[in-house]
Parts: structure tokens; C-alpha cells; sequence
């Protein structure tokens, strides 16, 4: 077939067919190796979720034998109606973007700090990184039993001459414990980013804005900033994705309580299952959550990569 | 690197953990309270007397450990071989055909006096008249008081107090001590944490769940003062972060001296007269469980063995069950810790033996006249149609225990009001009361 076509046709034009064929095997060979790894994901991924959207779809309590039977969409009607769960999908979005907002700017004011030259400047930066470094589960024990406890906690003893010495964090102000633990373990991470940034600034830069007379203020939101700005987004991009699954903190620190006051969603989901064994409504709950970060993370990396070009065009 | 090959296979859910040879390996999923703890220590005996059985423990705290094993039971999981469990558990599941039948076991087993578990925790861990998992200690709940606080304050505990005294009394011994709490009561959620002394109240000041018609009742004025009451006392003269603290922490306080008084599972003892855990030995009254309407207001509960119906190695697991729940370990723990740390409240004849009497005078009595007095089928004053005292015997209570506790757990650390959780949690019981309703009409 394939020689009685080159016989009968020109040979530039035979060409072009065997080019496509040698591209397309090259890119097999390429993409061939990739082939396993990409099975796997997939059977990793998708098949699980598969079955949660079965499950989804079912009745079924774990203590129940005798429960299980096909209900249609009933567990997403109990889902949206579940206050509960409304409240935790709220305490998610709280917690994600209050501890990535704070953390992001302490994480700037640091790098600030520690853009400059001062003796002892690595010793310091490696201490600050630490929280980074530790553990989840660690942390979490740390601030629950020696910085939060209300009696014997180091927070409370340095705010005693303020005159809040029994306050009881972590039943008092749930969120906020848990805000505090996640800002302390994310801050490093900002941080690191905001550093890399400062010190890939060119200097020509900066000494021309001091040439042409501009404050130290001014420098900053003119030059630094806008300079920063795609570290500043990667990092709050990041922190969300991993902040949005925070569990170790909120399982340790809280226990989601009290009550259900400091539940997040990955909490809410993991207590439903294993506390409440109620596998067709916690598997609901999985594939509303999938969607709904599918849906957020879509709009948040449309909008960040639109400002990113608008500060490409800016800059130019 | 065979504990590493059996832990491995453990997680990926292979029941048949065995390393060469004739050894069989046994997966032990167990609560980690101080008597199973002392239980892992001293299974190097076990060992030695059994080379062929290997045991692998998989340690966890009580709710962890909860979740892990139920999930693994009833999803036919199979990765373990022995499972602690309560009498909660061990009824349903036994219904279900989740557990092995131990009777045939302990039939078989000459020397095993299954006679001499106390009357009434082996028949809650029966089903059927056959027992389905052996108890490794019992409880119920008794009030531990600091007597040298009570004798400085110049107070006295009644023999049989009422809560109303109780109240009084922890208000008057609230801070007598810088750092002192008046009592310690559980306040975080789960329903094995907070409801467990809660519905021992709640019985005894005449609430119910449920009525005869599986009708919620958590909205009536008993469960509410009841509810009122119990968050009043923790809030005014309880433990700081009370919303936070299950039985470990209470235990802890306790034992290191920082409350007067400690409503609680008689299972504490082992912890709070043992030198090397607590500095209160020997300061300590008890008096019988408070009551309000009710002669008595303990409770009934136990952790138990038994074996799940996956299990490859039934007849090896049964050989570890002997051995942990037998008179001789027992012994063994009273050779090796001394007698205050044998697990308590399982076998009568514990209490027969002169040298626990010596080390228990204190609390022996009142332990086992209120496992003996508990009566889980009519716990309060009027009837239910439910079993259990700090449990509800059905299989939705994991659930609904844990719902109503998180409510109850965020009215004590001040959040909500009494009348809000309650509400919420009416609501709640409702949804479960109602399927119960119907199976009752059809």
C-alpha cells in the first residue's frame, strides 16, 4: 500500500505523511514512559470517586446491615439543608482566607526585615522558618497544651497584666485558636516566597527611584510591590489549596468544637464517616466539596492569572 | 521485621498476618487506658508461653480507637483478630453476626470461671444467653472526694449525697485551694465523653430520650434542668476549659490534685491511687454515684474482648483472650504493678482476695455494689424503650450522641444556651425517634 503510494505521488508529497507518522511516534515514545504513571492516577483518582458518587447515591448507615438501598439525589437535599454543614463550609472559607490574608502580611513584613543585611541574619531565618518545618499534629499539641491551656499556657501568662490571664482560648474563641496555630505554621511559607522575591528585585531599580527622589514609602508601593506581586499570588494560591484541607490543627486543637463551632468542611466530612458512619451522606457531602473547590479554584486562577498578564502589560 | 511485615499487611487489610514457620500472627485492636497498656506490657508472659502466636497491638485512645474498629467490623475489614469493644457494641453486633460466639470457647476452656464475672456485665455482654466478648474490666460510676480538702473546709460528704449537696459542696470547696476546681465533670463532646456522666444525671433527675413511643423528649422540663443543671455546675465550679475535657484530662486534674471532687467511672482507682500517676493516694473518699429521683445513679459499662467473625485465626485469638481476661492475669498484674492497678470491676473474685481488700477498702465496696445495682433496661424513673444507662443501645446513638454531645459540649463552654442546644438537638432525636416509630407501627 504505503510503496505503491510513493510510486504513484511526488515525493515532497509523500513526505508530509511520513513526518506526521515519525512526529506522532516520537511523541508516543515520549508520552509512552508517561503511560503507567498515568493509569495509576487515574486509577487512584477517579475510580474511588466513582465509587464515592455511588455511594452518594445510597442509604447506608455502617451500623445499619439492613440500610442499605438506592435514594436518587435525597442525600444532596440533606446536605444543603444540613445547617451544620453550611456552617462548616462558612468556617472553611473563613479559616482558608483569614489565615492566608494575615499570614501573607506578616509574612511580607518579615521578608522586609530579612531582606536586610544584620549580624546573626541566617540563625534568625532559620528560627523563623522552623513552624514551617514541624510537624501539623506537633503544632497543634504545641498550641493546645502549652501556649493556649488557660491555666498553665505561655499566652495567657504574657497577657495576664493585661488583665485577660483566664481566658479560655480554645473554648472561648475556637476559630481564633485555630487561626492563630495555622498563621504561625503558614507565615514561614510567605514568608520564604515574599524573601525570594525581595532578593531577585534588581537593584538598578531601587537606586533609580532614589535618584529621581522617591521616599522609602513610595518606593515600596511603586516598585517593591508591584514587583512582588506574583510571588504574593503564588503563595496565597498555595497556602488556599493546602490551608482549604487543614485537618491535624482543627482535629487536635478543637475537635471541630465546641459544639461544631470550628468545623471545617474536611472535619465535618471525617466526622460524619467515622462518628457518624453515615457513608451514603458523607460521600454526598465529598462530591458537593469537589465540585464546589473545582468550581472556586477555576475562578481564582482565571482571576490571578488575568491580573498577572494586567502586571506583565504594566510593567513593559 | 516481622512486626513491620505484619504491620503492612495490617493496613492493606490481609486478616492472615503470618511470618514463616508455624507462627500465627495476631492483629489486636486496643483501647489505650492504663489498664491495657499494663495488658501490653506484661504480653511479653504471653509470648514466652505461646512462641507460636505473635501479637501486634494497634494502640489508639478511646474515640479513635471507636471509629477505627467499627469502620473495620462492619466493612468486613478483616484486618484484625481481636477487638476491644463494650457492651454497647457487643449486642448489636453479636445480633448482626459481626462477632464470634465466645461460648463454645469458653466452654472448652476447663479452667476459664466464666461464672465469676459479675452477674450483671456478663449478661450485658450476652446475647442470646452466650456470651460474645469477655469483659477486661467493668465500671460504673462512683464521686471521688479529696477527704484531707473536705476535713480543712470543715464540710462532709453525705453517704448518699444528692446532687443538690453536691452542687453546694463544690461551690464551697471552689478555689478553697488556689488552682483547686470544685469538680471535675466531662464537657467534651463524644458520646462516650460528655453523655456518659450527663445521662446518669439525666436519669436520675427523671428525663428520657425517648418516651414508650420513641417520641423525643429532649425538649421536656426534666431533661432541661437536668441539661441546666449539669452545665450551670461545670461553668460556675467545674474545671477550666471544661468544653474540652473528656476523661483522660479529668482523670489527670484529678490525680495531680487540682479538683475537690470527681464524678467519674469507677475505673478511675487504678489511676488516682497509684503513687506513680497521681499525688492524691490516699486522700480520697468515695461516695456512692449522686442521685436526685433515682435510688442510685451509677452506670453500667465494661470493656470487653471478642473476636470478629473475619477473623483467620479464631482459635489462637481465643488463646489471647484467656489469657488477658483469666483469674491468673489478674495476679500477674498484682505481682508485677502491686494490687491498686489490677483492672477492676470484672471478676468477683478479685474482691475476695484479702490483699486487693487491703489496697481497696477505700472503694472495693462501693465499686461493686454499683456494678451489681446498675440496671440498664430501667434507668430513670419512668419507662423507655431503649436499653442502656450512659448509652442508648441503638446503633444510630454513635451518631446522634455525638450530635447532641457537640451541642451540650458548646452550651458548657458558653456559645449557646441550654434552651439552643436542646432545641438542636430535639431535632435531631426526632429524625431517629421517627424510624423507630414506623418499625414499631409495621
Amino acid at each position: 500500500m504505503s510503496t505503491a503510494a510513493s510510486e504513484k505521488t511526488a515525493s515532497a508529497a509523500a513526505t508530509a505523511p511520513r513526518r506526521a507518522r515519525s512526529a506522532r511516534a516520537a511523541g508516543w515514545a515520549r508520552r509512552g514512559p508517561l503511560m503507567p504513571a498515568l493509569v495509576f492516577t487515574i486509577v487512584v483518582t477517579q475510580l474511588p470517586f466513582l465509587a464515592t458518587i455511588v455511594y452518594s447515591l445510597r442509604s447506608w448507615n455502617l451500623l445499619r446491615p439492613d440500610s442499605q438501598a438506592w435514594v436518587g439525589l435525597a442525600n444532596y437535599a440533606a446536605v444543603f439543608t444540613d445547617a451544620q454543614f453550611l456552617g462548616a463550609a462558612l468556617n472553611t472559607i473563613l479559616i482558608t482566607a483569614s489565615c492566608v490574608i494575615v499570614a501573607m502580611l506578616l509574612g511580607i513584613g518579615l521578608a522586609l526585615l530579612l531582606d536586610r543585611h544584620f549580624l546573626g541574619r541566617g540563625v534568625v531565618r532559620t528560627l523563623i522558618i522552623t513552624p514551617f518545618l514541624i510537624l501539623p499534629v506537633a503544632t497543634a499539641l504545641l498550641w493546645k497544651h502549652i501556649m493556649l491551656e488557660p491555666v498553665f499556657g505561655l499566652l495567657n501568662f504574657v497577657l495576664s497584666p493585661f488583665g485577660v490571664g483566664d481566658f479560655e482560648w480554645v473554648s472561648q474563641a475556637p476559630v481564633v485558636s485555630v487561626l492563630i496555630a495555622l498563621v504561625w505554621q503558614w507565615t514561614p511559607f510567605m514568608m520564604l516566597l515574599v524573601l525570594a522575591g525581595l532578593q531577585s528585585q534588581n537593584g538598578d531599580v531601587l537606586e533609580a527611584g532614589q535618584v529621581d527622589g522617591a521616599s522609602r514609602w513610595q518606593m515600596f508601593v511603586w516598585i517593591t510591590l508591584p514587583h512582588l506581586r506574583r510571588y504574593i499570588e503564588l503563595g496565597v494560591l498555595l497556602g488556599s489549596i493546602y490551608v482549604v484541607n487543614t485537618f491535624d490543627t482543627i482535629y487536635i486543637l478543637t475537635q471541630g468544637g465546641p459544639g461544631t463551632a470550628s468545623a471545617n468542611l474536611p472535619f465535618y466530612i471525617y466526622q460524619r464517616t467515622f462518628l457518624g458512619f453515615d457513608i451514603g451522606q458523607s460521600a454526598a457531602m465529598g462530591v458537593v466539596v469537589v465540585i464546589g473547590t473545582i468550581i472556586v479554584a477555576t475562578l481564582a486562577l482565571r482571576l490571578i492569572f488575568r491580573t498577572f498578564m494586567n502586571v506583565r502589560e504594566g510593567n513593559s | 521485621m516481622a512486626t513491620a511485615a505484619a504491620l503492612v499487611s495490617g493496613c492493606a487489610g490481609a486478616g492472615a498476618v503470618t511470618s514463616g514457620d508455624d507462627t500465627t500472627g495476631l492483629v489486636i485492636a486496643i483501647v489505650s487506658n492504663p489498664q491495657m497498656q499494663d495488658a501490653i506490657s506484661l504480653s511479653t508472659q504471653f509470648r514466652e508461653e505461646h512462641p507460636d502466636i505473635e501479637l501486634n497491638f494497634v494502640s489508639l485512645p478511646e474515640n479513635e480507637a471507636r471509629a477505627k474498629i467499627t469502620t473495620s467490623v462492619a466493612t468486613g475489614g478483616g484486618e484484625f483478630d481481636v477487638v476491644m469493644i463494650s457492651n454497647y457494641e457487643t449486642r448489636q453486633w453479636a445480633e448482626y453476626g459481626w462477632l464470634e460466639n465466645l461460648q463454645p470457647h469458653i466452654d472448652d476452656s476447663p479452667g476459664y470461671d466464666h461464672e465469676d464475672f459479675i452477674p450483671s456485665i456478663r449478661e450485658d455482654v450476652s446475647y442470646e444467653g452466650d456470651m460474645y466478648s469477655v469483659p477486661f474490666y467493668g465500671e460504673s460510676s462512683f464521686l471521688a472526694y479529696r477527704e484531707d480538702l473536705f476535713a480543712e473546709a470543715g464540710v462532709e460528704m453525705p453517704e448518699q449525697p444528692t446532687w443538690e449537696e453536691v452542687a453546694a459542696l463544690a461551690e464551697e470547696l471552689d478555689g478553697f485551694e488556689p488552682g483547686v476546681s470544685g469538680i471535675c465533670l466531662r464537657g467534651l463532646a463524644g458520646w462516650g465523653e460528655v453523655l456518659a456522666p450527663f445521662n446518669a444525671i439525666l436519669n436520675t433527675f427523671g428525663g428520657r430520650w425517648y418516651d414508650e413511643d420513641w417520641n423525643a423528649e429532649i425538649d421536656s422540663p426534666e431533661f432541661q434542668a437536668a441539661a441546666e443543671f449539669y452545665v450551670d455546675l461545670v461553668q460556675d465550679h467545674g474545671q477550666p476549659g471544661a468544653a474540652g475535657s473528656g476523661f483522660g484530662d479529668c482523670l489527670n486534674r484529678y490525680a495531680q490534685g487540682r479538683a475537690a471532687m470527681f464524678f467519674d467511672a469507677t475505673a478511675m482507682v487504678s489511676t488516682i491511687e497509684d503513687e506513680q500517676s497521681g499525688t492524691v493516694t490516699g486522700l480520697n473518699g468515695y461516695a456512692p454515684a449522686p442521685v436526685v429521683d433515682t435510688e442510685y445513679g451509677g452506670w453500667l459499662y465494661t470493656w470487653s474482648l471478642g473476636i470478629p467473625a473475619t477473623s483467620e485465626h479464631k482459635d489462637e485469638a481465643w488463646t489471647f483472650l484467656e489469657w488477658m481476661t483469666d483469674k491468673n492475669y489478674v495476679e500477674t498484674v498484682a505481682e508485677e504493678y502491686g494490687w491498686q492497678r489490677v483492672p477492676p470491676g470484672n471478676r468477683l473474685s478479685t474482691f475476695d482476695v484479702p490483699e486487693y481488700q487491703e489496697v481497696a477498702g477505700a472503694y472495693a465496696e462501693p465499686m461493686l455494689r454499683a456494678i451489681e445495682q446498675a440496671d440498664t433496661t430501667d434507668p430513670g424513673t419512668r419507662p423507655v424503650p431503649y436499653e442502656g444507662i450512659q448509652f442508648l443501645a441503638i446503633p444510630e446513638f454513635q451518631d446522634l450522641g455525638t450530635r447532641v454531645s457537640q451541642q451540650l459540649s458548646a452550651a458548657i463552654a458558653g456559645q449557646i444556651t441550654v434552651e439552643e442546644a436542646l432545641a438542636q438537638s430535639q431535632q435531631y432525636a426526632e429524625v431517629v425517634g421517627e424510624t423507630y416509630a414506623e418499625e414499631g407501627a409495621e
